[in-house]
């Protein structure tokens, strides 16, 4: 158990590094460095700024240094929370992300809970009730929810939304709320604007889930044993619960590994059509402005959050598998 | 009764001596919602084949005074009510009190509609020039009376943008697999055949790919690519950018076939045989698991198109003026543009139904290429 911990963990931290590569890699991709966009700026506002400046400038932050030492350089003002001022917002990074985060996180693992809770009992439903018009019913709305892409659900329901009930699905607070601080009226306000964006961000993994559910099931209610415990008079409740269902559930508990990551990918995309205040519309407004702090800093915390909340995951499942609780596994 | 027992008799020969493309087929006939399916998917690509004969109207043809008309019928059934397909010309009328110019189809102008007539000139496959189109209008300009969709802001039919998206949408994913593939089967079957040093990098890497948001990550590289790129380049490099970042489901497949290939008693036949390393890759291996990574691909396509599509949508792929269907997504991105011309989202239907029937497809090319399922 502690090499399965172990191994999880230094994974885990490989990502991590892997990720701010990325993000710096990112971060040095378009043309010119910032000492150009400072000076293009700074022309723009009528000043003007000399070549010997900028190469002064230049000098000073380091921007003629090897980029492996500039990397060294910018991971430790990350570490120590220092992600720079945002060229777009003219305030600090940290501030322009600001609450977004943590309601991106809230949509998140919130969605993933309405995933489970709404893969669990359909996966169970279809597999006992197979060729059922239930099971058919919830094929269909399974393959539906595969095959659209979770920007476009977004957008009709919106578009529907607006035309029979003349309701804006849009936004995570109400008008009066949006600017207001934090308050229990504004919590609740944020409980009603929750489950829509929610349900259109779970539906792509719910679909998934039941189809590996239902299959798991199906699988398991094949087994012998299933048999010998209705030969034996076990009330068909407990034949199904006692021990397939159980059975089938830790293929099911695994896929949370890759859930994450795609709920967190696909609630970038909904924010940005429903406008919701997650870190999704500032992400994608700060690279079209090219303002790469700002976007390079979101990626690399969606990225980092996303491998933490996995890990945490997977310590789930090591709770809930004893074969991996008592090291039989690797 | 004998005669059912030969008839039996016959198939069992038949299976026995069919070769192993043909077990497939014979699997995969009898999926009928693949099959279906799998005439959609030809049936597109046709569409995105003939994309200039099949669009009736300039897709580029922009006339801001004829934004957002709306889907025009075509009537089937002349004023005598015999079969003569025709659209009524459009009149543009200005309302006396906003000054809104609005078109409406006028009853008293029928334009008849061939098969096969003339319309705006273009190269057929980029070659042979014509001007010979699908649909159109008998007399007159197409572009005065043919919008079957409806037209968009700026006055340009949205079916035949439409018509030429699909071609650039269906092709991007081709591509975008192609490459995904090569790296796919490249690091895949490294990662099967040797084992030990290499498989563990390759596995670590795809762990670690696996377990990042991608979408960030695509938006974030697909930003870097510069603004004044031509549409050609920008294609390539949204293609690419794609493809680095999917190939690892392609590899995974890849390298599982290859470990339980390594197995087999026809390999270590052939390593014993002496039969060097190229040989037993390509002439042993390949063609039993080809079936397999052939359903993958079906598998890996819808997944290139819909990130295509949301890059593009987000407006960060294709930018017009390339036409793709997330480029033409954007256009129906807002509520205020969605409640005026509602025909925009027309769109999303040929991307849900290609996305369902190659989610079919390869399903069924998957139970079909699986000799015990």
């Amino acid at each position: 158990m502690l090499a399965y911990l172990l191994r999880r963990l230094g994974l885990a931290l490989i990502t991590i590094w892997a990720i701010t590569v990325v993000t710096f890699i990112i971060l040095q991709l378009p043309p010119g460095d910032f000492v150009d966009a400072y000076v293009a700026s700074a022309s723009a506002g009528g000043a003007s700024i000399s070549a010997a400046e900028a190469d002064a400038m230049r000098e000073a932050y380091g921007l003629n240094q090897p980029l492996w030492f500039q990397y060294v350089k910018w991971l430790g003002h990350i570490v120590t929370g220092d992600f720079g001022r945002s060229f777009e917002f003219g305030k600090p990074v940290i501030e322009v992300i600001g609450d977004r985060l943590w309601l991106t996180v809230l949509l998140a693992v919130g969605s993933i809970v309405v995933t489970w809770g709404l893969a669990l009992p359909i996966g169970i439903y279809s597999a006992v009730r197979q060729y059922s018009v239930g099971d058919y019913v919830f094929t269909l709305l399974g393959f539906i929810g595969l095959a659209v892409p979770n920007f476009l659900l977004a957008l009709i329901i919106m578009y529907f939304g607006l035309r029979w009930f003349n309701l804006s699905v849009g936004g995570l607070f109400s008008a009066e709320q949006d600017l207001a601080p934090w308050s229990w009226a504004k919590v609740y306000d944020l409980i009603w604007h929750l489950p829509v964006p929610m349900l259109i961000l779970s539906l792509a993994g719910t679909a998934q889930l039941v189809r590996i559910m239902r299959a798991n099931l199906l699988d398991e209610l094949r087994r012998p044993y299933v048999m010998t415990a209705r030969a034996r008079g076990l009330p068909e409740r407990k034949v199904i619960f006692r021990y397939p269902v159980r059975a089938a559930l830790n293929p099911f508990a695994s896929t949370i590994g890759y859930l994450l990551p795609f709920t967190v990918s696909g609630s970038v995309i909904i924010s940005v059509v429903l406008s919701l205040p997650t870190v999704g519309p500032v992400l994608l407004r700060s690279l079209l402005s090219q303002d790469m702090l700002l976007a390079s800093t979101i990626i690399l915390l969606l990225g980092v959050l996303t491998v933490i909340g996995t890990l945490l995951s997977d310590l789930l499942l090591m709770w809930i598998d004893p074969r991996i609780r008592l090291g039989q596994l690797r | 009764m004998s005669e059912a027992r030969s008839g039996s008799l016959a198939v069992e020969n038949r299976v026995a001596v069919a070769t192993q493309r043909q077990l497939i087929w014979w699997r995969f006939r009898k999926h009928k919602l693949a099959v279906v399916s799998a005439a959609i998917v030809g049936l597109f690509y046709v569409v995105a084949l003939f994309a200039d004969t099949i669009a009736c109207t300039e897709p580029f043809d922009t006339q801001a005074t004829r934004g957002y008309v709306p889907p025009q019928p075509i009537h089937w059934l002349d004023a005598e009510g015999h079969f003569h397909p025709q659209v009524f010309a459009l009149k543009g009328k200005r309302d006396p009190r906003t000054f809104k110019l609005s078109y409406a189809p006028d009853p008293g102008e029928p334009r008849d509609l061939v098969l096969f007539g003339r319309g705006y000139p273009y190269r057929l496959f980029g070659i042979v020039p014509t001007d010979i189109h699908l649909l159109a209008v008998s007399d007159g300009r197409p572009q005065d009376s043919l919008f079957l969709l409806g037209t968009d802001q700026l006055g340009r039919d949205v079916f035949s943008r439409l018509v030429l998206a699909t071609r650039t949408s269906l092709t991007i994913g081709l591509v975008g697999v192609s490459l995904s593939l090569a790296l796919g089967v490249l690091l895949g079957g490294m990662s099967g055949l040797y084992g030990g040093a290499a498989d563990l990098v390759i596995q670590r890497v795809i762990e670690i790919l696996r377990s990042i948001p991608t979408i960030p990550l695509w938006m974030g590289l697909a930003a870097a690519v510069p603004a004044s790129w031509s549409p050609q380049r920008v294609y390539f490099a949204i293609t690419i950018i794609i493809s680095l970042i999917g190939w690892t489901e392609l590899a995974r497949v890849v390298r599982g076939r290859f470990l339980a290939l390594r197995e087999e008693d026809f390999i270590t036949a052939a390593v014993l045989a002496g039969a060097s390393h190229m040989r037993i890759i390509f002439k042993h291996m390949v063609p039993s698991f080809l079936s397999h990574i052939i359903a993958a691909i079906s598998l890996a396509l819808p997944a290139m198109i819909i990130s295509e599509t949301t890059l593009s949508f987000l407006g960060l792929g294709l930018r017009p003026p390339a036409i793709s269907w997330g480029v033409l997504l954007q256009d129906a991105q807002n509520l205020q543009t969605l409640g005026l011309a509602p025909w925009l989202l027309v769109v999303a239907l040929p991307v849900i139904v290609v996305i369902l029937a190659f989610n079919f497809l390869g399903d069924g090319l998957r139970d079909a290429a699986d000799p015990y399922g």
